[in-house]
């Protein structure tokens, strides 16, 4: 007698909406018991890393600005993994984006006003786009597993940032400190709302709406979908699947570029020799949290936020680590991946044996 | 009249209640970490500051720390909950908390913030600093007198001026007793990576030199040298633990004191802004017990801080001279504080080119 | 020892532990399963090797636990991916994560400890030769661990009736069950063996390479492997070669720094990740000669049918 998974007949309504749902509780409920185990009051714990964000107008604030660059690089990504292109290069993307963009007021500092902030802006994007072909043409001329390539791209990537903010781009006035000069406001992103909102919460949205529209109603997004669960079935449909790796790369790509110069842009205001915390992997988290849908995407990211916020006023509050949000996030992604599993899968028992390799001979 | 002077009185009496419920609270000091607050290197040495003011002052005072802060927007989010959570003195302790630090202090002027090596101050913001260079000297005269080999190998994290300081230091005070003495220079491009600072060191030894020293924060070098029986200098931490053959010395932070006279100051209102760049005499950093040495390189080395304390030696003293050959100071003059936060050169004798 | 024998022996050491993760992903990837969770599983190991060591003061319990630890990671990632058949890229990234994170976690009280050092191999004249001998006599056990691994490995998978089973796994996983081979149960014996080495391979590092625990300290080694494997065309001998040159080219380029090569020390440490996309690339290359090689059902979920 076993228990098999055995796939369902159609997938499951129900279990679409619940998974989530029953992932993030589970994870609450492991958290409560881990809490408990290591002699830290579990409610008050859950309390300082999930609604105590939640209550003060600053608290929400930095969590928006927090989730804005995740939340856009996800949406990059969800249109590569449906389509199984497996970028993990986003970080990468995102130090290309702010350092194309970021050339403009280092090179000529006087520029400034709204057409320069537009030429930064699409030069961010144009740079993540550029650095995201690289791999794309890999995969389709050499064939070369995108994984691997993406993620050492990332080094390749963050080491140049490196060498530029310490060497050619950096502040003559700054000490010999890796920095470049700081931006004038007429070449940063103007906050629109409270102290610290930019205008990168619009291209957020954007994002999310031309995202779905994209896979729902166009001819476009239907094709990446089909490519990603069956290439063979694709190509009889004469769908091109070098074109749709390349143009994934690319969109993707440009997201993160598009994430990287609003950083730098933003809340940094200069290009230093890191300019992200690690968003192009957390973006990652996202994507499978928000099942690769946008409107997932923008509550996965807030989410995924709100779990860093938390995190950070646990450290100070009960001087509880750092690792514990990356714990957290990572066992949040294994029940939600298992969970899922129930949409297209059910538990059945079966009462035979299964067949042994010595009753075949 | 009487009306005025009633309510002068009542205006009185609340500010000394006011006050009198303030010194009820203890103050609350705050520490930022760049690293893990128990790292064995430059956090925990901030660490061990704030551990002597909890000693020392903890019945007025209680204290908190962030750790494992990366520099950037997370820095000031990080400080910023700080200053809200009713921090009254916060120490943000790596030089790429300096913006972030300028920004939250400037929001919040009844806070005072303290910044370790940079060099951006407010009425509310003062810096700190330590004049490391000074144990590199006396480091760079052991390593003279002990070298067989006449070289040094020197681990580094990044160009900036308090590491290029270093380096200058060292080799000036290996050149006050072999002024033939050289010194290879290995770039890791991080403050913590144990794995890459030992390749460097195995790296530098194969390359002939047998005494190691570095800038970087893990104990890994020295491990590669007490398993080769070579010696090298610990940093940030007395490192004899890890390597208790191979050790000859470190420079040990001892940031303590200084916090305690600040957190002080704070509780008896005489804070002010400053720009304070303490060295070896003001108690800021300590040489380790000088160790695996024989006795006469001890009473150099002993003799060396001393006068370095008493202000009869100045590392930078004159003739200067640039790794281009032009002569920064003559003899006789010192380089000034002001070049010394900025630089950006090596000293002649040095072969490498510097990075930047 | 002369700079030459010096710079073959940091070779050495710096491939071992690419060595050890690369050879139990390659098991998992024959038997047609993706773990890109090495660089979590490697953490784990480190940390369980780290904290065994210092509680117990023996480093060999340091090395069972490691190995345990690793395999209770890749147990994670089998249940989720093989049982319950989610997506084997994602599953992988959160053990990365997860593995990570609870490294940290568990490492906290173990960061600023120095380690207890594994002594080295002492064979009385056979240590001394010249050159070869302090390479091939005198390295530290676990790069013998090593060797004998890759041999099971290749011995295993292509001179034994279970080899032969669990590369029919990889490549077809509907006969392979047709002719009555469980083919979870195979995967997931094989997903626990790459747990096993990546496990020792991060011990390696916290107990060998550099004696004490730091968060991250596997610094991408994991990733690292992944291409390795690539790179090696899934064949244990050329993954040798692999490790030895991905981890020469990190070491070679600290020597070149030393000697004053005026190159910034940034793109000196881009190499190593620009050697291992340009030899991805070589290997790839060729679309059959990839296709011979790589386990047809490499990633591929499989669910029977009952």
């Amino acid at each position: 007698m076993r228990i098999v998974l055995e796939k369902r007949p159609t997938p499951s309504r129900s279990m679409q909406y619940l998974s989530p749902v029953a992932a993030i509780l589970l994870s609450l409920l492991t958290f409560f018991v881990i809490f408990l185990l290591a002699g830290i009051d579990p409610v008050r714990a859950l309390y300082i890393y999930f609604v105590e964000p939640l209550t003060a107008l600053w608290s929400i604030e930095d969590l928006l600005v927090k989730a804005v660059p995740i939340i856009l690089i996800a949406i990059g990504l969800s249109f590569c993994y449906q389509s199984a292109v497996w970028n993990i290069g986003a970080e990468g993307q995102l130090a290309a984006g702010a350092l194309a963009g970021a050339a403009i007021p280092i090179l000529f500092p006087t520029l400034q006003g709204p057409a320069v902030i537009t030429a930064m802006i699409l030069m961010g994007i144009a740079g993540g786009m550029a650095y995201a072909a690289i791999p794309a043409i890999l995969k389709i001329r050499f064939n070369a597993n995108e994984t691997l390539t993406t993620l050492m791209l990332v080094y390749v990537a963050n080491l140049f940032l490196d060498y530029m903010a310490r060497g050619p781009w950096r502040d003559p006035a700054g000490f010999n400190f890796p920095n470049s000069r700081p931006f004038d406001e007429g070449q940063m992103l103007p906050v629109i709302a409270g102290e610290s909102i930019r205008l990168s919460i619009v291209f957020m949205l954007v994002a999310v709406v031309v995202a779905w529209f994209m896979t729902a109603k166009t001819m476009t997004g239907f094709k990446i979908r089909v490519l990603g669960q069956s290439p063979r079935a694709g190509s009889f449909g004469g769908f091109s699947r070098n074109r749709m790796v390349m143009l994934t790369f690319l969109i993707s790509g440009g997201l993160a570029g598009l994430a990287g110069i609003c950083e730098v842009m933003g809340p940094i205001g200069l290009l230093r020799t890191s300019v992200s915390p690690g968003y192009g992997f957390t973006a990652i988290i996202v994507a499978f949290l928000g099942r690769l849908h946008p409107f997932g995407i923008l509550v996965a990211g807030l989410l995924l936020a709100l779990s860093y916020m938390g995190g950070e006023g646990a450290q100070v509050a009960i001087g509880l680590s750092d690792q514990t949000t990356q714990v957290f996030q990572g066992m949040l992604l294994f029940y939600v991946l298992a969970c899922d599993s129930f949409i297209y899968y059910r538990l059945r028992i079966v009462r035979q044996p299964a067949l042994d390799a010595a009753t075949v001979r | 009249m009487r009306r005025y002077l009633a309510i002068l009185a009542a205006a009185a009496v609340a500010a000394g209640v006011a006050t009198g419920a303030e010194a009820a609270d203890k103050l609350k000091a705050c520490w930022v970490y760049v690293g893990p607050h128990n790292d064995g290197g430059y956090s925990e040495g901030h660490d061990r500051g704030r551990l002597m003011v909890e000693k020392e002052l903890g019945d007025k005072v209680e204290t908190s720390f962030v750790e494992n802060v990366p520099e950037g927007p997370d820095a000031e989010r990080a400080i910023e909950r700080l200053a809200r959570s009713g921090c009254g003195i916060i120490f943000s302790t790596s030089f790429g908390f300096m913006d972030p630090t300028v920004k939250v202090a400037a929001k919040f002027p009844d806070v005072k913030f303290e910044h370790a090596t940079g060099y951006k101050s407010a009425p509310n913001l003062a810096t700190y600093n330590s004049r490391f260079y000074e144990g590199r000297y006396i480091q760079g005269q052991i390593a003279a007198k002990m070298s067989k080999a006449g070289l040094a190998g020197y681990i580094v994290s990044f160009p900036i001026p308090e590491v290029v300081m270093g380096i200058d230091a060292f080799m000036l005070g290996a050149q006050s007793v072999n002024p033939d003495f050289k010194v290879k220079i290995v770039w890791v491009n991080s403050w913590f990576d144990p794995a890459k600072e030992a390749d460097a060191a195995k790296a530098l030894f194969d390359q002939g030199a047998d005494i190691i020293t570095q800038h970087t924060d893990s104990p890994a070098p020295l491990q590669v040298a007490q398993e080769r029986g070579l010696h090298g200098f610990g940093q940030a931490h007395d490192m004899i633990s890890f390597a208790p053959k191979a050790q000859y010395t470190a420079i040990v932070d001892t940031w303590g004191p200084y916090y305690v006279k600040r957190v002080n100051a704070v509780l008896d209102g005489t804070w002010k802004s400053e720009q304070t760049w303490d060295g070896l005499k003001d108690g800021i950093l300590e040489m380790a017990p000088y160790t695996n040495l024989p006795d006469d390189v001890v009473a150099m080395a002993k003799k060396t801080q001393a006068d370095i304390e008493s202000g009869a030696l100045h590392p930078f003293k004159g003739p200067v001279i640039k790794q281009d050959g032009t002569e920064v100071v003559p003899a006789g003059g010192v380089v000034d504080d002001k070049t010394l936060l900025g630089l950006n050169w090596y000293v002649k004798g040095i072969d490498d080119k510097l990075p930047n | 020892m002369t700079m030459m024998e010096g710079i073959l022996l940091t070779i050495v050491t710096a491939a071992t532990p690419l060595l050890f993760a690369a050879i139990g992903e390659l098991v998992a990837e024959r038997a047609g399963v993706l773990n890109l969770g090495v660089e979590g599983m490697m953490a784990i190991g480190a940390v369980c090797g780290f904290a065994a060591t210092a509680v117990t003061g023996m480093p060999l319990v340091g090395v069972l636990v490691a190995m345990i630890g690793g395999m209770l990671a890749a147990g994670l990632f089998g249940i989720v991916a093989l049982f319950f058949v989610a997506n084997q890229n994602a599953t992988g990234v959160a053990l990365t994560l997860f593995g990570l994170g609870l490294s940290g976690l568990i490492g906290d009280r173990f960061v600023g400890m120095p380690g207890i050092p594994v002594p080295r191999v002492d064979i009385p004249v056979l240590t001394d030769l010249p050159i070869v001998g302090r390479l091939v006599f005198g390295q530290d056990p676990f790069v013998y661990l090593a060797i004998a691994l890759t041999i099971g490995t290749w011995w295993f998978l292509f001179k034994t009736r279970g080899g032969l089973v669990l590369r029919a796994v990889g490549d077809n996983h509907g006969s392979a069950h047709a002719l009555g081979f469980s083919v979870i149960r195979t995967r997931f014996l094989a997903v626990l063996f790459g747990g096993l080495c990546a496990g020792l391979g991060g011990a390696y590092l916290s107990l060998v390479y550099t004696p004490q625990w730091t968060p991250m300290m596997t610094a991408g080694r994991g990733w690292i492997a992944l291409a390795l494997v690539v790179f090696a065309s899934w064949l244990p001998g050329r993954l040798v070669i692999g490790a030895l040159l991905f981890g020469g080219v990190s070491i070679l380029q600290l020597h070149a720094q030393a000697i004053g090569i005026g190159i910034p020390s940034q793109f000196l440490s881009m190499l190593p990740y620009i050697v291992t996309v340009i030899a991805l690339v070589i290997i790839s290359r060729n679309r059959t000669l990839l296709s011979v090689n790589t386990p047809a059902c490499l990633g591929r979920a499989f669910v029977p049918d009952s």
